[in-house]
């Protein structure tokens, strides 16, 4: 391929899509004067749907990658995308209701949503440590500014700075862990420092490579919120308005979640001694301190702050297997993550006492009688976080910890067992609160139609996945291969 | 229609169950009634079919376990053994079913009752048609469940739940050898089912296996261990105290676990394992011996016993002693036999007794009752009918069975049969002596019962009485129809393989060759206890009295049937109490509950609030937080 013929823009198709789709969208936020709120976050949702086509069509084949190597796609990247796409569509539609009432419906919301997409979808398919930065700070700065959107509250824009000083900082850790493994690796590009590894001979890799792993690490760590690099994510959760919570909690995870996974089979796979040290610990780290700290908590967001840190441990045990069980476990969680998690958050949005919404998980006590289906459903996602079977939760932990097993990490494997019974505490003290505590004061009867759908929706998934895993299982063991054979 | 017969009474169980709301009293028990009579139809269809028209079959539903070598079916073995046990169970069941209808009139909760009945017929069918030990043990433990929640079904009284308990408990003793029996059957012949293990048992008479620390031939560890898992069910020496105790369930319960359900599947067992049993002559004496005990000392604590039950089913206990002697001494089919015979008239024994306790106003006390067969006429009539079943006077039907068991048993020639000879002559006096006590003081002399209850005292209504006629037609003909087919000269035919009976332990050829006197024995036994109990009890009533104060010692000894449940209570219970309780409050309380759940929560609250203030709020401190995560790795890598 030259370098001044136009290069193949096929495989990027979706990612094309969503970036003037997104513009178009400001554009029409911008003109029409007032109420362009519901209009741009239908056309938002449009248009990520229909990415989501673009990307079953043209993202599924293992071509070489494109743009000069910087842009790769193939089966792995594609669920992934699909993940992240639905994970954004639902934000957005669980946001309108929300934003309206609290009259935040401004139109840069659904538009700032579309870009990070764009983000998070070229970090899934980042094919060199430069494309991945570049798409990793799309998504960080829409992020920053969606953290704080309600500007004149001085809970968000404290978290929309904290996230933001926090992220730079991580950006730079990143950005210098990848200026070092260049430095000794001579090359950015995942196969070439693919092909590099694989020729090391006994002597093993040179220091400055393991320092800017270690570094390259920690800053996708940060994105992921893995111990010790999470602790933005209580204070950003609770800060952020809820929608925003929603979406950070699902999309961006399983983007940086994928992105991880990729970097560290890809270039980094012959590395798996080392690096391997490293996310078991920050595996064990988080799925502890995820545990232990969501007990205290008392709103419910922070809860779920924790709650994620503590899915992103077990999320690790499955990168830390580096085996193809291990990847394809890591996909299937993070299936199950999205619904349990959407359904959650979809639960959390309907939580409002005369009109103002609540978020403390005392206002969910009596919620079985006042809300029965309301409550079931929230029961079914509890637990299913909680890892109970045959609810979804259990079959993505059991085939990490499965993975694990298999690739001889039983301490991490035990640990992670321990620190689910830990887990499982506050998530049936909620059921709890829900089903045996009184009510002092009831939530509002009325849920929004759109919440109606969702929590039904991922209700029946979480719930009869075992009846039919069979569908997400294979596609992402092809995935898997996939990505372990390329 | 063979599956039928075991899984209808489950039907209806189920059914009667989980509808009782919608089905109410009636429709529960239309439903359990209805679907025991068509299993009582279809068992004894299968009767005639399998045991007098000879076609044997094993219908195998589908695999249960299939693990390597161990494979167990669900499958049902319908032989002769098998056919006579089915018969009995529906029939005596049904009418049981049937009886409960009207005794449990003014209960208020009939389906749950009916269900249970149910659910007991069905777990006995399930244990009696087994083809394999696994299964065998599948209706075994549920029968010992049914038991269990029959026995506490007045759940509200104290004594029920403690009867209950004790009964699960000393059946659990018993189930403990029975499971390590077939733990070492598995061992010794790789297989379960009771084919393959037949098959086998003749090769592996010389094989020894090591018990604890002891070597010892396999075939008589392996009987002594499955024979004490019928001592618990069965309710032999030893392991008997639950039956009296479990008189605490409603008296149908107490008519359907000493006829039909439980007790007789410790012997049905023994005789099912016929053909491994027979290769062990130390486990046949030992069960003639526990039997020969058992008969003698349950007949003995039944004189002194006042309440009706109680005096039942003591006699049951030595009844049972009867029957696993027979098994000791090979009369595995005079066994049956008695066991078929002791159903009808046992059966009827105890819903006369419940009949009587109706008519009385749940008054179970003898030494309140009296002067009340004017009143009762038919009761009467058929406790008669029963008593002289049960007291083997000529021509009723206990009369071939027990007669065939005392000459069996000398016929045998041996010491412990000699033994058990001499026992069941002594209990078969004894037996009469107390039946007619029981006779004489409910329904003789003047009443003792209050004038209220006396003025009260009725006939029960049909629905009861009609089960007692169809029983008392039982205890009258059984025997005299059985006889010839159990024990006449073509019973070899009519067993086929179901019973093993090795050459030269033919006892019941035996039997028919012993001398007069033996012969007459029983009988004279049976006069005798007759005439003493109406000397003591009719003419002359104040003899019980004197020789009560006369040997006060031995009086108080049977009153307190030979002070077992006391012995236990020092032995077992309290010590196992005392273990419990240092267990729960030292083991569990201080050091599980103290360092597991207790230790390990309170420190997770501690650590929880520690990760929680760690949460400063200030974005230096993650900053360093992060900063100090990412020097701790690298110093890590670089310094390891």
């Amino acid at each position: 391929m030259g370098a001044t013929s136009i290069p193949v823009m096929a495989p990027a198709a979706a990612e094309i899509f969503l970036a003037i789709a997104g513009m178009i969208l400001l554009m029409a936020g911008v003109f029409r004067k007032s109420g362009s709120m519901a209009v741009v976050s239908w056309g938002a949702v449009v248009a990520l749907i229909l990415a989501a086509v673009l990307v079953l069509t043209h993202g599924g084949t293992s071509a070489e990658p494109v743009f000069f190597g910087m842009f790769s796609t193939g089966p792995f990247a594609q669920f992934a995308k699909l993940l992240v796409l639905a994970g954004s569509a639902i934000a957005i539609v669980m946001s309108l209701d929300y934003m309206k009432r609290e009259g935040i419906d401004r139109f840069e919301f659904p538009v700032l949503v579309v870009l990070a997409t764009l983000g998070m979808m070229m970090m899934v398919s980042a094919n060199d440590l430069i494309g991945l930065y570049v798409g990793l700070e799309l998504q960080s700065l829409s992020l920053y500014v969606i953290a704080s959107i309600r500007r004149d509250s001085l809970r968000s824009t404290e978290a929309g700075l904290k996230y933001f000083v926090l992220g730079a900082i991580s950006s730079g850790m990143l950005l210098y862990g990848s200026s070092m493994i260049y430095g000794f690796a001579g090359t950015t590009d995942f196969n070439g420092l693919a092909q590099v590894f694989s020729k090391l001979g006994d002597s093993g890799p040179a220091v400055g490579v393991i320092i800017g792993l270690v570094f390259v690490i920690s800053g996708l760590a940060f994105k992921v919120s893995a111990v010790p690099f999470h602790m933005w994510t209580p204070d950003v959760y609770e800060g952020s308005p809820t929608p925003v919570t929603a979406l950070f909690a699902i999309a961006p995870k399983v983007a940086a979640v994928a992105l991880l996974l990729r970097v560290m089979i890809e270039p980094f796979g012959d590395l798996i001694a080392q690096w391997q040290q490293v996310i078991v610990l920050i595996s064990i780290f988080s799925m502890v301190l995820g545990a232990f700290a969501a007990m205290v908590q008392t709103s419910i967001k922070r809860l779920m702050a924790y709650s994620s840190i503590g899915h992103m441990g077990f999320l690790l045990v499955g990168i830390a297997a580096g085996n193809e069980s291990g990847v394809s476990g890591v996909l299937i969680y993070l299936f199950v993550y999205l619904f349990m998690n959407v359904g959650t958050f979809a639960c959390i949005l309907s939580m409002r006492q005369q009109g103002r919404y609540v978020e403390g998980i005392g206002d969910l006590s009596g919620l079985s009688k006042t809300h029965p289906m309301m409550a079931f459903a929230l029961l079914i996602f509890l637990f299913s976080m909680a890892g109970i079977p045959p609810l979804a939760g259990f079959f993505g932990k059991w085939y990490v910890f499965m993975a694990a097993i298999e690739s001889g990490l039983y301490a991490l494997a035990i640990i992670g067992v321990l620190a689910s019974v830990v887990g499982a505490f506050y998530y049936l003290r909620i059921i709890k609160i829900m089903y045996f505590d009184e009510a002092d004061e009831p939530l509002d009867a009325e849920i929004g139609g759109e919440m109606r759908v969702v929590m039904l929706v991922t209700a029946a998934v979480t719930l009869l996945f075992f009846v039919l895993p069979a569908p997400i299982v294979a596609t992402a063991r092809a995935a898997a291969s996939a990505l372990m054979g390329g | 229609m063979y599956v039928a017969i075991v899984f209808l009474p489950a039907l209806g169980a189920l059914i009667a169950g989980t509808f009782r709301a919608q089905l109410g009293d009636r429709g529960s028990q239309l439903v359990t009634c209805g679907a025991m009579g068509l299993s009582m139809i279809l068992g004894i269809v299968a009767f005639i079919d399998v045991a007098l028209g000879g076609n044997t079959r094993t219908i195998e539903l589908f695999d249960w376990i299939s693990s390597g070598s161990m494979q167990a079916s669900w499958a049902l073995k319908f032989d002769t053994l098998t056919a006579v046990m089915v018969m009995v169970v529906t029939v005596v069941s049904t009418m049981v079913h049937v009886y409960s209808i009207g005794y449990m009139s003014h209960d208020p909760h009939k389906p749950r009752f009916m269900a249970y009945l149910s659910m007991f017929t069905f777990a006995m069918l399930m244990l009696v048609t087994a083809d394999n030990l696994v299964q065998l043990f599948f209706g075994w433990e549920g029968v010992g469940l049914a038991s269990y929640l029959l026995i506490g079904f007045w759940y509200h009284k104290p004594t029920a739940n403690a009867a209950a308990i004790k009964a699960f408990v000393v059946n659990r003793v018993g189930d403990f050898g029975f499971a390590l029996g077939i733990f070492g059957v598995y061992i010794l012949f790789d297989t379960v089912s009771f084919d393959a293990i037949f098959a086998a048992a003749a090769s592996k008479q010389e094989a020894s296996i090591t018990f604890l620390w002891w070597e010892a031939n396999a075939i008589t560890v392996l009987s002594i261990l499955l024979f004490i898992g019928a001592m618990g069910k069965s309710a032999q020496l030893g392991l008997h105290t639950w039956l009296p105790d479990a008189m605490e369930g409603p008296t149908p319960v107490s008519a359907l676990i000493h006829a039909a359900t439980m007790v007789t599947a410790g012997v049905f067992m023994v005789a099912r394992l016929s053909p491994l049993i027979e290769y062990s002559a130390d486990a046949l004496t030992v069960i003639t011996f526990v039997g020969a005990a058992t008969a003698f000392f349950a007949a003995t604590v039944g004189l002194c016993q006042n309440d009706i039950k109680r005096v039942i089913a003591y006699s049951t206990c030595s009844q049972l002693g009867y029957m696993f002697f027979a098994l000791g001494v090979s009369a595995y089919s005079a066994a049956i036999f008695h066991l078929m015979t002791h159903a009808f008239f046992k059966a009827l024994l105890f819903l006369g007794a419940g009949s009587v306790i109706h008519a009385m106003s749940d008054e179970q006390d003898m030494r309140k009752m009296g002067g009340i067969w004017r009143k009762i006429p038919l009761t009467y009539s058929l406790m008669w009918i029963g008593s002289l079943a049960l007291a083997g006077v000529p021509f009723f039907a206990g009369y071939y069975s027990k007669d065939l068991i005392i000459e069996a048993a000398f016929a045998s020639g041996s010491a412990v049969g000699e033994f058990a000879f001499w026992m069941g002559i002594t209990a078969a006096v004894l037996t009469a002596f107390y039946s007619w006590r029981l006779i004489i003081m409910t329904f003789h002399g003047k009443t003792r019962a209050s004038d209220e209850v006396f003025s009260h005292v009725h006939e029960s209504p049909k629905v009861m009485t009609i089960p007692l006629i169809v029983l008392a037609i039982g205890a009258i003909f059984s025997g005299w129809l059985g006889y010839d087919l159990f024990a006449g000269d073509a019973r070899a035919d009519f067993w086929g393989p179901a019973l093993l009976v090795l050459e030269g332990h033919d006892t019941i050829e035996g039997a028919h060759h012993v001398p007069l006197w033996v012969k007459l024995c029983p009988i004279i036994a049976g006069v005798l206890g007759i005439g003493t109990a109406y000397w003591f009890y009719m003419l002359n009533p104040s003899i019980p009295g004197k020789l009560a104060t006369t040997f006060r010692p031995i009086y108080l000894f049977l009153l307190n049937k030979w002070y077992f449940d006391e012995l236990y209570d020092a032995v077992f219970v309290r010590p196992a109490m005392r273990i419990g309780r240092a267990l729960w409050k030292g083991g569990d309380g201080a050091i599980i509950d103290g360092f597991g759940p207790d230790g390990i929560s309170a420190v997770a609250r501690v650590l929880a609030g520690r990760a929680g203030r760690l949460q400063t709020g200030y974005v230096y401190h993650y900053a360093f937080a992060m900063l100090i995560g990412v020097i701790g790795f690298v110093s890590w890598f670089v310094l390891v």
